[in-house]
């Protein structure tokens, strides 16, 4: 089994059974949609089938309908594409990297990061198509015999290489991702009450039973995949590089852009998992799952890969000077100082100033400061593009025909629309499909749950007698691991001097403790028997006591100063008020 | 033909695991474990070889790696010499850097399509196929291991049974299929 240290932040908060998490993570798919999630789907299907209009439109009347000249004649489009594609690569990041480092952390997100890739790549995949203005000529980019004298797809064009890179990733991440499903989908099936829904999961589940065998092959699967799918994400990324970096164009063929981008997407796409997640978690009441230190860790990521991009603008920037090409020079010049540059200096505050923030350890473990940061970065992200992109090209050797890009409003409708359509798309992936692997969760519930590291439950329970004399289905009444526990014995003397000092209490009065973190169910329990029922009782908790509380129950020394329950409780009593 | 099939849950893998060593030490075949998640370290107990799904992998991999580079010596070459700023055309060799990224890119493709078709024939998990697990909460909590006692002809029924019970189950069920 895999073994954590015990001063790691537990990963699972709380005490959690293995039909805890279960529950917890099969019960909002098997309840009826909250109304929030029936106005949020309606929001993002108006947005995806205005989108859609335009897409027609556009293919109806040309990409002249796109807000493109003759010197910008990639901008939007291409812009949206690689921002999709960016924001795509945290989900195999997270499954795969991660998984090859065994961060155990990322089974909090990966399902819901996978899946968000996906769709992801799936918009992303939508704008080089519409780009070639005749969609049903969409094969050609496929080496296939044809009728032109067998003229051949070019395989020394980076945007042939993309056509691979980005289907074989598309097919590799939904393969990955599906794979890790159908054990979930056989939780939820053996649950399902309603007959459709137990068809609809069975058939998804595909005969999935839960063999040892079965289990001993799945890991092989996973970690096999996540060694191909890791180099992959890199190359995919470096590979949508090389579409400029092979280029003569001067602000777009500069070696940096492979690292710089794969760093860029990482940052783009880790921003929008912390979007999506901080709103899932809090929707879908998944918070012992997914807490402060999951989000500490991603903002961490952030932090890493936004300061490589910072540093590759300027490397970027220092080498144009450096090089002496006045065109290269030029470029960048242009691009801080030129009619873009509220462009740059968008980029250049979301990208590069916001990640620093990261470095105080209160502001990354903010949710609500990283939920705002989040949606900066994703906005930077977007100008990053942007600026690479119509900056380099709007002025190009020719000052006749220097011009500016304007997007039309088929170009903000045909982007406006892929975010519905992301949307619409992930709103019913919340919806139907477990958004946590249950399984694996459930691999380290007893090495990182809260309650299995701090002693409270046992990792390997007694057994227990069998009671039942002939084996034809004695039942038994499921057993809680908490009961099994012996009866503490209390030092009275201790006890009667801690309730002296923090004043008495009823158990009439009881509060829940458990709120207070650090407090499981057992010590709630212990604490109740010295006669500690209320928020107030622990408020007026001070060094002493704690002493007190530590000599009289013996565990976990110097815990309750450390988690402040103190000042835990006085919060909570706020809040009963 | 019927055959007689006992089930044992635990709701602990720790327990199953335990259990499991004591009927092997006696020994015991256990025909099948069901469980909810991977319980590690039960194969070699009762034992599941490793899989041989890697080396599968590896191979799907060298024929996409192998395709591909025909593939692309055939179109880009053999057939069809292009002229494309002036990249050498003229033989595989000179013009390979260009096919790199899609050399890899089609190796993944293979690689990892080939093992995940072949992972799914070989657990016999397919679209429209039907489950066999036991008991529908092996895939919420418990745990079950499946004996058969015709595996096992030197020791009793009887036998099999009485220790079975003595290893911290929960459930025992006796089945004929």
């Amino acid at each position: 089994m895999h073994k954590e240290a015990a001063i790691r932040e537990p990963l699972i908060l709380g005490h959690k059974t293995y039909h805890d998490i279960t529950e917890d993570i099969c019960k909002p798919i098997e309840d009826k949609a909250p109304k929030m999630w029936y106005v949020l789907f309606g929001i993002a299907l108006i947005l995806g089938i205005y989108g859609i209009g335009c897409i027609l439109y556009l293919l109806g009347v040309g990409i002249g309908v796109w807000g493109l000249n003759k010197t910008v004649g990639w901008a939007w489009d291409i812009t949206n594409f690689v921002w999709w594609v960016g924001i795509g690569h945290a989900g195999t990041l997270i499954s795969a990297v991660l998984l090859l480092f065994r961060q155990k952390w990322r089974m909090a997100i990966n399902r819901a990061a996978e899946a968000m890739t996906i769709f992801a790549v799936f918009m992303a995949g939508m704008f080089p198509l519409i780009h070639m203005g005749r969609l049903w000529l969409g094969y050609w980019v496929l080496p296939i015999p044809n009728h032109f004298g067998s003229l051949w797809v070019n395989f020394n064009s980076p945007l042939l290489w993309d056509v691979f890179a980005i289907s074989t990733y598309l097919s590799v991440g939904l393969v990955f991702w599906y794979i890790g499903l159908i054990p979930d989908f056989a939780t939820i099936r053996d649950r399902a009450k309603k007959p459709l829904a137990k068809k609809m999961y069975s058939l998804l589940s595909f005969g999935w039973s839960g063999r040892a065998k079965h289990w001993n092959r799945f890991e092989i699967v996973s970690l096999v995949l996540a060694g191909l799918a890791t180099p992959l994400v890199f190359s995919v990324h470096s590979i949508v590089s090389f579409d400029f970096a092979t280029s003569v164009i001067p602000g777009w063929h500069t070696t940096i852009f492979p690292p710089y981008f794969v760093a860029g997407a990482v940052f783009s796409g880790f921003a929008m998992v912390q979007t999506i997640m901080l709103v899932l978690r809090k929707a879908m009441k998944l918070e012992a799952y997914l807490h402060t230190k999951h989000v500490e860790y991603m903002n961490i990521v952030i932090m890493v890969t936004g300061s490589i991009v910072g540093t590759a603008y300027i490397t970027e920037l220092f080498i144009s000077w450096y090089s002496g090409v006045e065109y290269e020079a030029y470029a960048f010049l242009n691009r801080a100082t030129g009619p873009y540059w509220w462009a740059y200096a968008s980029m250049m505050t979301c990208n590069v100033v916001s990640p620093q923030l990261m470095w105080f350890r209160k502001l990354r473990r903010s949710l609500i400061f990283t939920f705002i940061i989040s949606i900066v970065v994703n906005i930077g992200m977007w100008f990053e593009r942007f600026v690479i992109i119509v900056t380099s090209i709007h002025r190009d050797y020719l000052p006749s025909s220097w011009s500016m890009q304007y997007p039309s409003h088929i170009d903000i409708g045909v982007y406006i629309g892929t975010i519905g359509l992301f949307f619409v798309f992930y709103l019913l992936f919340a919806r139907y499909f477990p958004v946590m692997p249950i399984a694996e969760l459930k691999t380290i519930l007893k090495s990182s749950g809260e309650s299995y590291k701090n002693g409270e439950a046992e990792v390997h329970p007694k057994p227990k007698p069998f009671g039942g004399a002939e084996p034809i289905n004695t039942k038994e009444s499921k057993h809680d691991v908490v009961d099994v526990k012996e009866e503490e014995i209390i030092d009275l003397e201790a006890s009667s001097k801690l309730i002296e000092s923090i004043g008495k209490a009823e158990e009439g009065q009881k509060d829940d403790l458990k709120k207070i973190s650090g407090i499981g169910p057992v010590f709630e329990k212990t604490l109740n028997n010295i006669g500690i029922f209320t928020y107030i009782q622990v408020s007026k908790m001070t060094k002493v006591e704690y002493d007190l509380l530590d000599s009289i129950t013996g565990k976990f020394p110097g815990r309750a100063e450390r988690e402040d329950w103190a000042g835990q409780a006085k919060k909570l009593i706020n809040k009963k008020d | 033909m019927a055959e007689k099939v006992i089930y044992a849950m635990y709701d602990d893998e720790e327990i199953l695991k335990d259990g499991a060593k004591l009927l092997v030490s006696k020994g015991i075949k256990i025909e099948e474990v069901f469980s909810p998640f991977p319980i590690h370290g039960i194969d070699p107990i009762i034992g599941v070889k490793p899989t041989r799904l890697g080396i599968f992998s590896f191979i799907y991999g060298l024929i996409g790696l192998t395709l591909a580079t025909l593939g692309m010596w055939y179109f880009m070459i053999e057939d069809w010499p292009m002229n494309v700023g002036g990249k050498p055309n003229g033989s595989y060799l000179e013009n390979m850097l260009a096919f790199v990224p899609i050399s890899f890119e089609f190796t993944v493709l293979c690689a990892a399509h080939g093992m995940a078709i072949t992972y799914l024939i070989a657990n016999r998990t397919l679209p429209g196929m039907k489950a066999d697990n036991p008991d529908p909460r092996t895939t919420d909590d418990k745990f079950v291991m499946e004996l058969r006692p015709s595996q096992n002809p030197s020791v009793s029924q009887q036998e099999i049974l009485d220790l079975v019970k003595k290893t911290g189950i929960i459930e025992l069920e006796q089945k004929e299929i």
